[in-house]
């Protein structure tokens, strides 16, 4: 099995999973990486593991390399089952000398894989060990994305092993940005971050913050799924700016469901208005789009419109579904409509504009709500409010810039 | 005494059980915590804590 070597004596021997297209409810066609780093210094390293059905692979590349019991330390930056999985497996072949974690770290391998025994070694945020001629300073990322989360520097080799962070769900051949189409890589990392990341964006600028002002030199970011970034580091830099700090663009969503196309004539009527003002507009029907596609588009919109007709006094389960999903990953800093049809107590519009102004979203409209089928007139209102809409888009971009 | 919540990880604060592990008594007030304390699970400033309702 295939090695890489990434920097001088320091290896990628991960697993690419070819097989995987639902990770707890993200879609993954693209299938995935676990990736894995071995150091070879006066002590040899490896950073993290795979998930448990690859530790196979794992051990193949590792022994391509080295015998498992000349590691000394298991570095874990993060215990999610993906990167931990392999663990016990691993700890038992290696026998190491420190199993190297944060002090959330410690607490969450203890609740995963109940072992006391373990060789643990926690480590504060800011520690730097040294391993030989170089070192490694951990920092902590406590919910980038999960409390146990943190980062290996290695400033001799300018080398971040950024665990989850910068990643993205890109199964390939290819270890390297500079080997993959830029723009599949781009919406994979922007997938990525919507899913995964978009909630803790508070924390994200302040990650980008610090690390600025700390002036510490990156020349390569190797996240644990994905490709490692070395042409252009800055680029997933910039575009963790963008996404964190909410700028939106010129585009809008319409996402809906229906029952009897009433529903879809609304927003149709919504996203002919937002079309003829120039903005960019994408028709979002719940019952073809993956969840977790319409949230990598929700993150550059400016504007959302949600449309979903009344059942049973509430919302379709689709949209119900999607906006608790949607809650969780609080988006901000956007403006917001919702319409639908109802046959006689009309009760969704009041339950999507709850969501939307729980999120601070601001709404262009009080809502519309049309009796069984919409009229000529309705859908011209509906149209209004789309136009409405991609003017206030259009106005606030212009501020921002 | 109020509960409260962490609104960056969800961790809620009972003043019945304090947080012992980081020098915090049970029956401590919130409002009795040290500023410098930070939320156990995801390492907050106490500022971005809310109350319970």
């Amino acid at each position: 099995m295939q090695v890489y070597e990434i920097k001088k004596d320091i290896y990628w021997v991960g697993a690419v999973d070819w097989l995987v297209r639902d990770f707890h409810g993200y879609s993954t066609y693209k299938g995935t990486t676990y990736n894995a780093f071995l150091m070879f210094d006066e002590k040899t390293v490896l950073f993290d593991t795979v998930k448990h059905n690859l530790c196979s692979d794992l051990v193949h590349r590792i022994r391509t390399l080295t015998d498992p019991e000349k590691i000394d330390y298991i570095v874990v930056n993060h215990v999610e089952m993906d990167h931990s999985g392999s663990l016990p497996e691993i700890v038992d072949l290696v026998k190491p000398e420190k199993i190297i974690c944060s002090k959330m770290g410690h607490k969450n391998l203890l609740a995963h894989f109940h072992k006391p025994d373990w060789p643990y070694h926690v480590v504060e945020n800011g520690e730097t060990i040294s391993v030989g001629k170089r070192s490694i300073t951990f920092i902590e990322t406590r919910m980038l994305h999960w409390p146990d989360s943190m980062f290996s520097y290695i400033p001799e080799e300018k080398l971040l092993i950024s665990s989850d962070a910068f990643g993205q769900h890109l199964g390939t051949s290819e270890r390297f940005d500079d080997e993959v189409d830029q723009s599949e890589l781009m919406y994979q990392a922007k997938k990525y971050y919507a899913n995964i990341l978009y909630l803790y964006s508070p924390q994200v600028r302040k990650l980008l913050q610090s690390v600025a002002e700390a002036g510490i030199e990156i020349d390569m970011i190797a996240p644990d799924h994905g490709v490692i970034w070395r042409k252009d580091p800055g680029k997933i830099i910039k575009a963790y700016e963008d996404w964190s700090h909410h700028r939106g663009t010129k585009k809008a969503l319409v996402i809906y469901d229906t029952m009897w196309h009433s529903t879809e004539m609304m927003a149709k009527a919504v996203a002919d208005g937002l079309e003829s003002t120039g903005v960019s507009v994408k028709l979002l029907d719940l019952s073809v789009n993956h969840r977790s596609e319409i949230v990598t588009d929700v993150i550059d919109a400016k504007g959302i419109c949600l449309g979903c007709p009344t059942l049973n006094n509430g919302l379709l389960p689709a949209m119900a579904g999607f906006l608790m999903y949607l809650r969780g990953l609080r988006p901000a800093k956007k403006f917001g409509f919702a319409f639908g049809s109802y046959g006689w107590s009309g009760e969704a519009v009041k339950h999507m504009n709850k969501a939307m102004e729980d999120w601070k979203f601001d709404l262009v409209h009080e809502g519309i709500r049309v009796k069984y089928v919409p009229t000529h007139d309705d859908l011209k209102k509906c149209k209004e409010v789309g136009q409405l809409m991609g003017q206030k888009i259009i106005e606030s971009l212009e501020n921002q810039e | 005494m109020k509960q409260y919540r962490c609104t960056v990880c969800g961790y809620v604060y009972d003043p019945t059980n304090g947080d012992p592990d980081n020098g915090v008594k049970p029956g401590t007030a919130f409002e009795d915590i040290p500023d410098d304390w930070t939320c156990p699970i995801c390492g907050a400033s106490k500022d971005q804590f809310e109350p319970v309702e």
